[in-house]
């Protein structure tokens, strides 16, 4: 039997596109299993959806601030129901990343507002430029119907103030920090999270400086209870509920990484000088990694390309 | 009848026989400080990392810290860990809860008089919470008798230090205790466990005295000020990687070589004692 190479190859190549081409559209996977979790107050979490979810349920209804991936939009649901039987009247979204909007369309469709319209989605409007950008692909039922683009927003709902301030290029050009005021809850969105360094998505209007002051934002509107502990407590876009003093860490390990490379650019290191220095060694246990969203790597380059072209200005307190 | 009447007697002794055999750790404990005394009350000496089984990482972000970091607002108020107090200065009450029914202890709970901290050890068997829950300074333990040993198991503890000079731990931090009684003397030995900080369990043992009278308290209604006027809202004080001015100090002033004064796992056994006698003595550290 007569085996044409050539074919054999072709074969091959074409299925490796077609591999790689699943791989880069990220099939629907199986939809996860959602956990709920009462921090205090009027506010849940829920984890498992994709990025970290808060829900705030009372007498007027239920607001939800990120909806996680699209394919677990059905369980997702299903989590609310359990947690209350009002119809969902708000959605907020922290920013534009597809694991924390993902689900915005079927959550929507399936809330309603009072007039009976589907339920409002709510964001800064640099989320909403963003999703509507053709490039994005993503559909129109899922963008925010509700922007706003001074420095603060705010709703009352479910006898409670909720506070939006955006932060400018922080973790994106879009990111809006939520603050329950009367359960006493922040919903960081990615501008925090517990499981890895910072995303600094640079492509859609990341910056370092950003970061930071989204960080101390957070800081300033926590007040903890005695000993440093509880009082407000802070939802991280991925990871675990935390108090001050856990995202105190987390900022003062930012802003030494910052500081360090910082230092090294200007004595004229390279990125890749900068990379072999190391300047996270004594995080990358905790955060670090190789494979992922967020990188070792990706983020000290993050880092040190913003540095070189610095985007965003400390905010003066 | 009357034999139904024994076997039900029989069955409630056979019950009952665990409670009354169990050792009680009830009362009011003072430490000893003969161990590591020089650690625990007057407090380490910058660059002392001996004994201590830490990773690069851990020597690098002792080596950045800069005690000015304790006068930021946010870290003025913050109180020691679970792991770091009871090797450190502290004296604590501590009591049974029984479910009244029973009789059976739910919770050993425990006040330690450093800044009017509070600890529940749960013996109701109930799980820990999920990885998503917060963490607390003094964590969720869980505990079980092992014969006459109380062995107690935490996680979801608050990131702090392991050692009061900068030597960090992580919120991965776990332990494992065990609460020893013999008599008035209760010994206390713990596994430290930070697969961030440690590259093996960091092991120690305290020594604590059954007292007759009452602790002090040392009362903490603590208030942030700012201690630093006009400095940048977002400035965290810490020193470069090279540029610490106090660093070598210590293994100097000792005469103990800079290698061993960096701790590591090698440092902690005894085998070590051998290479010490190898190792060049400290040089003065060039002023910075």
């Amino acid at each position: 039997m007569k085996i044409n190479v050539k074919v054999l190859v072709a074969l091959a190549v074409a299925g490796s596109i077609g591999l790689a081409s699943r791989v880069h559209t990220q099939q629907p996977q199986a939809p996860a299993e959602i956990h709920d979790f009462h921090v205090q107050g009027n506010v849940w979490l829920l984890v498992g959806a994709g990025g970290n979810i808060a829900v705030q349920t009372g007498d007027e209804g239920v607001l939800v601030v990120d909806t996680g991936l699209a394919q677990n939009a059905a369980n997702l649901l299903v989590a609310i129901k359990k947690l209350s039987d009002k119809p969902i009247r708000w959605i907020i979204n922290t920013h534009v990343h597809p694991d924390h909007t993902g689900g915005n369309e079927a959550l929507s469709k399936a809330g309603r507002k009072t007039n009976g319209q589907p339920a409002e989605i709510l964001s800064h409007e640099n989320v909403l430029t963003r999703m509507s950008a053709p490039a994005a692909g993503r559909p129109t039922a899922s963008w925010p119907t509700d922007t706003y683009f001074p420095e603060e927003k705010d709703i009352f709902f479910n006898g409670e103030a909720v506070m939006l301030y955006h932060e400018p290029n922080a973790h994106t050009d879009g990111d809006s920090i939520v603050f329950f005021r009367r359960s006493d809850v922040v919903v960081a969105g990615d501008t925090f999270v517990t499981t890895s360094y910072p995303f600094i998505d640079q492509t859609n209007g990341g910056s370092i400086q950003g970061e930071l002051n989204a960080l101390n934002r957070i800081l300033d509107l926590a007040v903890p209870a005695h000993e440093q502990e509880g009082g407000t407590y802070v939802i991280s876009g991925h990871g675990r509920v935390c108090d001050e003093a856990d995202v105190l860490e987390y900022r003062d390990m930012v802003t030494i990484v910052r500081d360090r490379i910082q230092d090294m650019v200007k004595r004229g290191l390279t990125l890749e000088q900068v990379k072999a220095a190391k300047p996270t060694l004594d995080y990358d246990r905790q955060y670090g990694s190789t494979t992922g969203r967020v990188t070792t790597a990706s983020f000290i380059e993050a880092v040190y390309k913003d540095l070189k072209n610095p985007q965003g200005k400390p905010r003066v307190r | 009848m009357k034999w139904t009447r024994c076997v039900v007697i029989a069955l409630s002794l056979a019950v009952a026989a665990p409670a009354a055999a169990q050792m009680s750790l009830v009362g009011e404990w003072s430490p000893r400080y003969h161990e590591d005394q020089p650690e625990r009350i007057p407090g380490p000496e910058l660059g002392d990392y001996t004994g201590l089984p830490i990773t690069d990482g851990a020597r690098l972000a002792a080596d950045s810290w800069d005690a000015s970091r304790l006068t930021l607002r946010e870290h003025q108020c913050k109180v020691h860990n679970g792991p770091y107090i009871l090797h450190g200065p502290v004296q604590f009450r501590l009591w049974e809860e029984k479910d009244p029914r029973t009789q059976q202890v739910t919770a050993l709970r425990m006040y330690l008089n450093t800044y009017e901290q509070e600890r529940t050890i749960w013996m109701d068997g109930r799980p820990h919470p999920p990885e998503w829950a917060p963490h607390t300074w003094q964590g969720f333990s869980t505990g079980k008798w092992e014969g006459d040993i109380l062995t107690v198991y935490t996680t979801h503890i608050k990131q702090e230090w392991i050692r009061r000079n900068g030597v960090p731990n992580s919120e991965k931090s776990t332990m494992i205790e065990h609460f020893i009684r013999h008599g008035q003397i209760m010994t206390h030995l713990q596994i430290w466990d930070d697969p961030v900080y440690l590259t093996e369990p960091l092991i120690r043992s305290e020594d604590f005295v059954l007292s007759e009278r009452s602790g002090g308290n040392w009362l903490w209604p603590c208030e942030y000020v700012d201690e630093i006027v006009n400095r940048p809202h977002s400035a965290v004080p810490s020193y470069l990687p090279g540029q610490n001015p106090f660093e070598g100090d210590f293994a100097y002033r000792y005469g103990i070589p800079v290698e061993a004064a960096k701790g590591g796992a090698e440092t902690t056994y005894p085998e070590y004692q051998t290479k010490l006698r190898t190792l060049p003595k400290p040089t003065k550290p060039e002023t910075k």
